[in-house]
């Protein structure tokens, strides 16, 4: 019975421990819409992890896409980042490329 | 085939022009979920094509001359075409059904491994057997049939409310509970409202029947489809505060996420909300 190795190498029930911790320890990140008076549109980031200023990323946010924004504090959600207007696919697109997130961890709300 | 050949040839076209395009004949495909025939979608794609010499020409004109309108609706449209591309792609229902059409006709070459030394490759095998499949029993590969619901019938109430008819219509072909439908609307649209008298839903805000339709969609891929068959016919049942998703077709039993409103920025001025209040 000793001769057969295979059983002992590898028990597929121990515990892996640290990788399943770090990948759920990262929530989605929410960018949502609301409509405001007119057509006019905010869009609002939730979410993004905190290890990144946030202050950094709405700088940034504010030049490429060329409109204001704030953080909001909010006591379920952390810092929110609110934009003027309708950014939803390009703050997508921006934390794609800067790796900040994958494309499946940032979700897409409204219409 | 005849698609992925359009999209080469839009690419080597001026850019501008592609763009638009390539947005137009995306915002046809969603509209085929919607109870309209395939049919008629590939002959609009056709003419499409047909227009693309003319329509080069137009483009580069907006994008010489700089009318501060144009050029921000031109903006605007890759963009949503581009979000519906991906919603596409994250549901895949009836992606699924196109990319199996379209790939039929390009491994005829079948069994040629027959002839060699080298080993059948995956692929191959794969077209084997539905081609034997097609041919023995046609009935168990036969086409997918596409999951297709009522259009919602959406119109404007005044100058800030949008009525939806048809809810209660397309909540019972879903086989979902009006209540569920609407909380998954409100929170994705970020806004409220109420139902009235005539089982209508009168939502605040102003909203496209496209608006409504895409978020119907990702609520037929979140809460209506079966993640491991793709079948829409399932149940959703509460159990212990977590709703679950059981399969009619397959069996299997999923738990989905609770609709959450998420964060909700301020939009309406202080006093009036305190006077709200």
């Amino acid at each position: 019975m000793s001769d057969i190795q295979n059983f002992k190498s590898y028990d597929p029930f121990a515990d892996t421990g640290e990788e399943e911790t770090q990948t759920k320890s990262f929530d989605y990140i929410h960018i949502r819409i609301q409509q405001r008076n007119g057509r006019k549109t905010l869009t609002t980031i939730t979410g993004l992890p905190k290890e990144i200023s946030q202050k950094k990323i709405l700088k940034e946010f504010k030049k490429i896409f060329a409109c204001n924004g704030t953080i909001v504090e909010n006591e379920d959600y952390g810092q929110v980042i609110q934009l003027q207007g309708d950014h939803r696919l390009k703050v997508q697109q921006f934390l794609v490329d800067e790796k900040i997130a994958t494309k499946s961890q940032v979700k897409i709300h409204g219409f | 085939m005849k698609k992925k050949k359009k999209k080469k040839k839009d690419k080597s076209l001026d850019t501008a022009a592609a763009a638009s395009e390539t947005a137009e004949a995306q915002v046809e495909d969603p509209m085929a979920m919607f109870g309209e025939k395939k049919k008629k979608k590939k002959k609009k794609t056709a003419t499409l094509e047909a227009d693309t010499p003319r329509s080069e020409s137009p483009a580069e004109v907006d994008s010489i001359a700089s009318f501060g309108e144009k050029k921000k609706k031109k903006k605007k449209r890759p963009n949503l075409a581009e979000f519906e591309a991906q919603l596409k792609a994250d549901g895949g229902i009836d992606d699924v059904v196109e990319e199996q059409a379209e790939e039929k006709p390009e491994n005829t070459s079948e069994e040629s491994w027959l002839d060699s030394d080298r080993d059948y490759t995956y692929d191959e095998l794969l077209t084997r057997i539905f081609k034997i499949l097609r041919e023995k029993n046609p009935d168990l590969v036969g086409e997918k049939k596409r999951y297709t619901i009522v259009p919602p019938q959406v119109h404007r109430e005044g100058s800030r409310k949008t009525v939806f008819f048809n809810l209660v219509e397309i909540c019972k072909r879903m086989h979902r509970q009006p209540e569920h439908v609407i909380q998954f609307l409100f929170a994705e649209l970020g806004t409220s409202g109420s139902i009235d008298g005539s089982q209508r839903l009168v939502i605040k805000g102003r909203f496209q029947q496209k608006q409504i339709e895409n978020i119907l969609k990702r609520y037929i891929m979140e809460y209506v489809t079966c993640k491991v068959c793709k079948s829409p016919e399932t149940i959703l049942e509460k159990d212990n505060r977590i709703f679950f998703l059981h399969c009619e077709a397959c069996g299997a039993v999923k738990s989905v996420s609770t609709i959450k409103t998420g964060f909700k920025a301020q939009t309406e001025k202080r006093a009036a909300q305190r006077a709200a209040q």
